[in-house]
């Protein structure tokens, strides 16, 4: 008991203990021998050629992506058409875009029909409103990813947006012309099944994975179980035909609700089945401990899941769950099969038109740029709330 | 709160057992994990439950709240019957607290919370209310500065501590460990049987399963012994140590002092 503190934490340090009755000097610790590089130089020499067959692949890699690199700019950006004069007729010429075919990207066309790919069929004079309703939709994420709104208040902004949505949308109050259904179309019909799919389909998929793994209802159980099988055993195709060509068959006399409703019941539906199984595989991974230590507490059913249960397994899952939203964000664009002009149905329309319709390369890169940085920006952000949501629970 | 003090010893024949079991039989399956365990437990006694591994003493402590549940036989907690009703249920589960092997803390929730979160949402107590509690609690088990800490950044005893912390947070009137040290590296089992040994001292109804014979001779009242699902013999720490009437006993003491 005569060692100092200060002895003791240098022995703890010490990674080999001194033998017994040998009074060892205590070892100084060193710094860790250098594996990386320093400088970006240094790390190439590390990484990219630290080894014959690494350099070798480095250089042919490397080669094959400035040719591309070049080869992408040279189309996209040096030999590129940005614009092209009017005719008399007051129609485009694209005749400097045919000139430039193979060798430079006509962007006059998206120029010319980004509003017809933006906003689809809707009233040319109306677009600003759903221009509006792009930039509110972008609004409401960007909120919603800041943890300080995570409260019961997010939920009434999030009503207060979808309903100004709703009236930017249709119209008819506050002077607004009224717009049907049938005309929307574009990006805001994107965002619209996407948002409201997902944020329906949720909790909806919360209830189902809690109803599948409860042991006192095995009636629940069962009905869970038969949801999650069925939905997940057809294609989302075939619900989507079920719901624009089959529902009606169903419905009463009179009853027929839109089609564009219809489809998003769908998405919901289906976006569910898969998400409820991302989420029970969370609640599968929590240690049964967990569970037991809530119970013993007296916890209710509900309490116990609100605040112990759920909180974790969502954490758990949140790259399998990202995953599944970004693949449904994009599995949004298959209601073109059912003729609702999404982003990706309104892209091919406008370049239907025969000025245009040799373009269709730049339409297709426009409209994955669009897809890319919705999903891009979702991965992000989950990596960053990852990492923020595991500070102090990690080891 | 020395080793040496005595500990005051319950009154006799005050009013109902805290707990009894009675007849009570269990099966996992085919195999019969529990048979005919009957036993009753004073106000303020203090009992340890040893074994063998497999013997059925976690499975005997987890029925008393009913983390499992009994097929056969009757348990009654400070009066209440352990059914499937669920009123009875929660009216037992805040009157027992229970400290598990593996701490079971919410890694999510600071360890203030973790102690809050029932007394708030169970007992309704106010939030300032029930972290001045907690505050008191965690003072009791010498670790009021982790408070604003998570479970993750706490050493075993210390995370065990908290455990204990937060099943008092509750006010329960009886007290369940389940093997509370067998988790802990050795150096930090001596700071959680300190704090147990000290909730004995102020005269806690407690449970304990455990194999730590020296805490079993200064605080228990009664030693139980378990092998292969019932209780071979019980009695107090001294006698039944000193004197084991069964061969089961002399082989599990053989056995346990051997390791030690």
């Amino acid at each position: 008991m005569s060692q100092t503190t200060a002895e003791l934490s240098e022995a703890a340090r010490d990674p080999v203990p001194s033998l017994a009755g040998i009074a060892a000097a205590p070892i100084v610790a060193r710094p860790a021998p250098l594996t990386a590089g320093v400088g970006p130089l240094g790390w190439a020499r590390v990484n990219l050629f630290g080894s014959v067959p690494s350099s070798i692949v480095s250089v042919v890699l490397g080669a094959l992506l400035l040719y591309w690199g070049w080869g992408f700019l040279s189309w996209g950006v040096i030999h590129a058409v940005w614009s092209v004069p009017q005719t008399p007729a007051g129609t485009m010429d694209p005749a400097a875009c045919q000139e430039a075919k193979g060798v430079g990207a006509c962007w006059a066309m998206v120029r010319s029909q980004y509003r017809l790919t933006l906003f689809g069929r809707y009233p040319y004079d109306e677009q600003w409103r759903t221009g509006l309703v792009i930039l509110l939709f972008i609004g409401l994420y960007a909120v919603s990813a800041i943890r300080a709104f995570w409260n019961r208040g997010l939920i009434a902004i999030w009503a207060a947006t979808l309903t100004v949505i709703g009236i930017l949308m249709w119209g008819g109050v506050f002077g607004l012309t009224f717009v049907p259904q049938d005309s929307w179309g574009g990006l805001p019909i994107t965002l619209i099944l996407a948002t409201f799919g997902l944020a329906f389909a949720f909790p909806l998929a919360v209830v189902v994975a809690l109803g599948r793994r409860s042991q006192n209802l095995p009636a629940v159980r069962m009905l869970c179980v038969i949801y999650v099988e069925l939905i997940r055993g057809v294609p989302l195709v075939t619900l989507l035909f079920m719901a624009s060509v089959m529902f009606p068959l169903f419905m009463p006399e009179g009853v027929n609700p839109d089609k564009l409703l219809r489809a998003q019941v769908a998405i919901i539906l289906f976006a569910a089945a898969y998400i409820a199984e991302v989420i029970r595989g969370g609640l599968q991974a929590l240690p049964k401990g967990q569970y037991e230590a809530a119970d013993a507490l007296g916890l209710s059913y509900w309490k116990k899941t609100g605040f112990i249960i759920l909180p974790q397994a969502l954490r758990l899952v949140i790259p399998p769950l990202v995953n599944t939203f970004i693949g449904f964000f994009k599995d949004t664009s298959l209601v073109l099969i059912i003729g609702i002009f999404d982003l990706l149905l309104s892209g091919k329309v406008a370049i239907t038109e025969p000025i245009w319709q040799a373009y269709s390369t730049e339409m297709y890169l426009l409209l994955a740029g669009i897809y890319f940085v919705f999903c891009f920006v979702m991965a992000r952000y989950s990596r960053g709330l990852e990492i923020e949501l595991s500070r102090g629970v990690r080891r | 709160m020395s080793a040496t003090q005595t500990l005051e010893r319950p009154m006799a024949g005050s009013n109902q057992p805290a707990i009894l079991l009675d007849k009570v039989n269990k099966w996992y399956g085919a195999m019969h994990v529990l048979r005919d365990v009957t036993m009753t437990v004073g106000q303020k006694e203090r009992v340890v439950v040893c074994g063998p591994s497999g013997s059925g003493k976690s499975t005997m402590i987890r029925c008393i709240n009913r983390l499992e549940t009994h097929q056969e036989g009757r348990i009654v907690v400070d009066g209440t019957e352990l059914t499937s009703d669920l009123r009875a249920l929660d009216t037992i589960r805040r009157e027992v607290g229970m400290v598990f092997q593996s701490f079971n803390l919410f890694p999510h929730l600071t360890i203030l919370e973790n102690c809050t979160l029932a007394p708030i949402w169970v007992r309704k107590m106010p939030k300032a209310e029930a972290e001045e509690l907690a505050m008191s609690y965690l003072e009791r088990v010498k670790i009021p500065e982790q408070a604003k800490k998570y479970p993750g950044q706490l050493s075993g005893g210390q995370q065990q501590r908290v455990a204990i912390a937060r099943a008092l947070c509750m006010k329960p009137k009886i007290m369940l460990f389940d093997e509370p040290t067998s988790a802990l590296d050795p150096e930090m089992i001596k700071e959680v049987l300190d704090t147990m040994i000290g909730l004995a001292h102020d005269g806690m109804t407690m449970v304990c399963v455990t194999h730590e014979m020296g805490f079993a001779r200064q605080v228990a009242d009664r030693v139980v012994f378990m092998d292969r699902g019932e209780i071979v013999e019980q009695g107090p720490p001294d006698t039944l140590f000193e004197n084991p009437q069964t061969d089961r006993l002399k082989l599990f003491l053989s056995q346990i002092l051997r390791g030690h």
